[in-house]
């Protein structure tokens, strides 16, 4: 203990003579946080904590390196972050977990944030006085585990309508707001080389993330797939692909590949995440509204998936760099921290006092803004086993898509597995 | 060539005669039979010899004993240990994986997916090798011949083995695409298919083109081990055969075929070990979709294992592929034992 506690001494000191110097010249942005080297080295000021995330394409990347210093500059700490791409996260989480080589402050995908607790290689984020007040419901419930908060997400997205004003103008059509009137709007829509709508409905998880809102909206719940309001949803897919509306291709698209669908002006209508905005933007002549997902029947809440990120702080042997992860995690989501965040990387802040004023500075995000206190986190019901359930409903539609089952019989045989 | 003896300068080498190319031992080297020595004495030095040869031939042996234990023996009674275990998440954090006997193998073979995957597994593999073969060595029977830009062709040939496996799957996803896939335009514009066939999404189409995808993969291995074997057969054996009447279809029948059946069984076995396993090309074309069409154990196993995290599944059905790939290669050793008999 005593031998550790030197020796962090020693590193702490050896650390904060660079920064001193640094600091001598000039280079220490903030003038009004506290010179790193200034504080006593005994409490662990100028420590540097290990940061492991996934944004690793720009804007995104930089956008969070600069929030990451920011708030560990305010923490009086440095930061040493590492940013791997999406798919290899959990797999670098569990094998860090293994070898009890975790990180100091760990990002997750929300969903991802239960399964990884209920390992008990996270901290309770009470432990450091972190409460989920005043944050939408649906955020506070994918980051807690067995009643205990985990994680903090500062900013969320979900889906929404997108639509091509240019070709629903000229049809003279509005957006759609009930399925009667997508079904009908998007075969309207659906001429030569155009489809009237576009999702993206392939055998994985991001297929399940896109069927969410119309099985929730029409009161669908994952616990038992097999209910008439799931097959509804299904079998709204299925007349939409019957009447020539949607592409089979939908089948094996990623978002990704509805949205070149969308921007090649091939789709009137898709459903879609705010993260699209810039790919659209660049897009010359392309002119689009953002409504919300139709409901089933009119004036119906929608229930939309929440989406983004969670920050963590996991168990690790330093109780001091552990606190001052925490300070990191609750300065990340300060307000001011939540609008910066969201302006410069599309999302929406998860403060609900905040939505109001944050749609009003942009039209295209204020239909993903209204979704949110009413959305859902994926993993809110049923905890670290979402994923059995996100096969299931994927298997699902898949099935009556393809045209093997009836909505009916497929969402009975994808449930009893 | 001839070596021939270095010219002056080189003094430190040994004069030898024009047109001797093999250098003898000198007298005493080790090796050579010590002269002189009789009875016992001889006899002990020859044992204390050939035990330090052995000794020697065991540390010889030593690293590449220690490599196949640590890379191939670890993993494997790793994997087969955890298929009997509940290995989830927590058990990298908390070590604790209890032991669930023969549980895994059990959901893994009743799931409804079981019977689906390992028809596709036996279809795709099947179709794959046929396909391969029969293209990989005609291609390597019609490179035999030399004409003009021969070697240049045959290079070309190996492009599919040198583009990565993400690149070429999202290329073929693209071609293969429905509405706007090149194919489809292709086949629309020469009024073949102007229906627009959904190669990836329909559930009768999406293994048979997987299958194609995978085919052109493997032809370069096919076509180039095959080309090798056929470099192996003497010229004059054909010379001797056509003397005989045998030429074309016969003379392949009667002396391409039996001097080739060793090759041949090499590349059938190869072929069936790498593609009964073929994950990332099937992931990267369909995922296993639609309605789990092109669904193999080999998809299934990572579905489990790294989508829904229950490891102890995925390595249950992990070893059920490698129990078939070692079915595969006994039957392969024991046919390659035959040949060397006779």
């Amino acid at each position: 203990m005593t031998r550790s506690r030197r020796t962090r001494v020693a590193v702490a000191s050896a650390l904060a003579l660079p920064l001193a110097l640094a600091a001598c010249g000039g280079s220490s942005g903030g003038g009004t946080q506290p010179t790193a080297g200034g504080s006593s080295a005994a409490g662990g000021a100028t420590t540097t904590l290990r940061v492991l995330d996934y944004y690793n394409n720009d804007p995104g990347k930089t956008v969070w390196q600069k929030a990451l210093e920011g708030c560990a500059a305010q923490a009086g700490a440095k930061i040493s972050r590492e940013a791997v791409p999406g798919a290899s996260l959990i797999p670098k989480v569990l094998q860090q977990a293994s070898s009890r080589t975790l990180p100091d402050l760990l990002m997750l995908d929300n969903p991802d944030l239960q399964q990884i607790a209920a390992t008990g290689a996270l901290i309770p984020l009470d432990q450091f006085g972190i409460t989920g007040d005043g944050f939408a419901k649906g955020v506070v419930d994918a980051s807690t585990y067995k009643g205990k908060l985990y994680g903090l997400q500062p900013s969320t997205n979900t889906i929404a309508l997108i639509y091509n004003k240019d070709i629903l103008d000229k049809a003279g059509v509005k957006p759609p707001t009930t399925w009667d009137e997508l079904k009908a709007t998007a075969k309207q829509l659906t001429k030569g080389g155009t489809y009237g709508f576009a999702v993206s409905a392939p055998a994985n998880y991001e297929g399940t993330w896109q069927f969410l809102p119309f099985m929730w909206t029409n009161g669908g719940d994952e616990k038992d797939i097999n209910t008439p309001q799931v097959a509804q949803a299904v079998q709204l897919w299925v007349d939409l692909m019957k009447d020539g509306s949607l592409s089979k291709s939908a089948l094996n698209w990623t978002q990704a590949d509805v949205n070149d669908q969308f921007k090649a002006g091939k789709a009137a209508m898709m459903i879609n995440g705010p993260w699209q905005f810039p790919v659209l933007d660049a897009a010359k002549g392309l002119n689009y509204g953002v409504a919300q997902i139709p409901a089933p029947k009119a004036g119906e809440k929608v229930v939309a998936p929440l989406g983004g990120e969670t920050w963590t702080v996991p168990q690790t042997k330093d109780k001091d760099k552990q606190a001052l992860a925490a300070k990191v995690v609750q300065c990340l989501n300060s307000d001011e921290s939540q609008l910066n965040l969201a302006k410069q990387n599309d999302t929406i802040p998860t403060k609900t006092a905040l939505l109001a004023s944050f749609s009003s500075t942009n039209p295209h995000i204020k239909a993903f803004a209204d979704q949110i206190p009413t959305a859902r986190a994926r993993t809110g019901e049923l905890g670290a086993d979402w994923p059995k359930a996100a096969t299931k409903i994927y298997t699902a539609f898949q099935a009556a898509l393809t045209g093997q089952t009836s909505a009916a019989d497929a969402v009975k045989q994808a449930q009893n597995g | 060539m001839a070596d021939r003896p270095p010219l002056s300068g080189t003094t430190h080498a040994i004069p030898q005669p024009a047109g001797s190319t093999r250098t003898r031992p000198p007298a005493g080297a080790p090796g050579s039979p010590p002269a002189g020595d009789q009875g016992e004495g001889r006899r002990a030095g020859r044992r204390s010899l050939r035990r330090r040869e052995r000794l020697a031939a065991a540390a010889f042996l030593l690293p590449a004993a220690a490599y196949m234990v640590l890379f191939f023996g670890y993993p494997v009674v790793k994997n087969f240990l955890m298929s009997f275990q509940k290995y989830s998440t927590s058990t990298f954090y908390t070590g604790e994986a209890p032991w669930v006997g023969l549980g895994n193998y059990r959901s893994v073979v009743h799931s409804s997916v079981f019977s689906k995957a390992m028809l596709n597994t036996a279809l795709f593999t099947v179709g794959s090798i046929v396909g391969q073969f029969v293209i990989g060595l005609s291609l390597a029977l019609f490179f035999r011949r030399r004409f003009p830009l021969s070697g240049v062709l045959r290079s070309l040939l190996l492009l599919p083995w040198l583009i990565p496996l993400i690149v070429s799957g999202a290329v073929w996803r693209w071609i293969l695409d429905k509405d706007n896939g090149a194919l489809n335009r292709f086949l629309a514009g020469v009024h073949l298919a102007p229906g627009h066939p959904g190669w990836l999404v329909t559930t009768s189409l999406a293994l048979v083109a997987v299958i194609l995808v995978n085919i052109w993969l493997g032809i370069p291995f096919n076509a180039t081990i095959l080309y090798g074997g056929l470099q192996d057969i003497p010229e004059e054996l054909y010379e001797a055969a056509s003397l005989d009447g045998a030429t074309g279809w016969k003379a392949f029948r009667y002396v391409t075929w039996p001097l080739l059946r060793p090759v041949v069984s090499v590349v059938l076995v190869l072929g069936v070990v790498y593609t009964i396993k073929v994950l990332d090309i099937i992931l990267g074309l369909t995922n296993g979709g639609p309605a789990h069409a092109t669904e193999t154990i080999a998809t299934q196993s990572y579905h489990l294992s790294f989508q829904q995290f229950d490891f102890g599944q995925g390595a249950a059905l992990g070893n059920i592929l490698i129990a078939i790939s070692l079915l595969f290669s006994v039957v392969y050793l024991r046919a390659n034992r035959r040949a060397v008999d006779e």
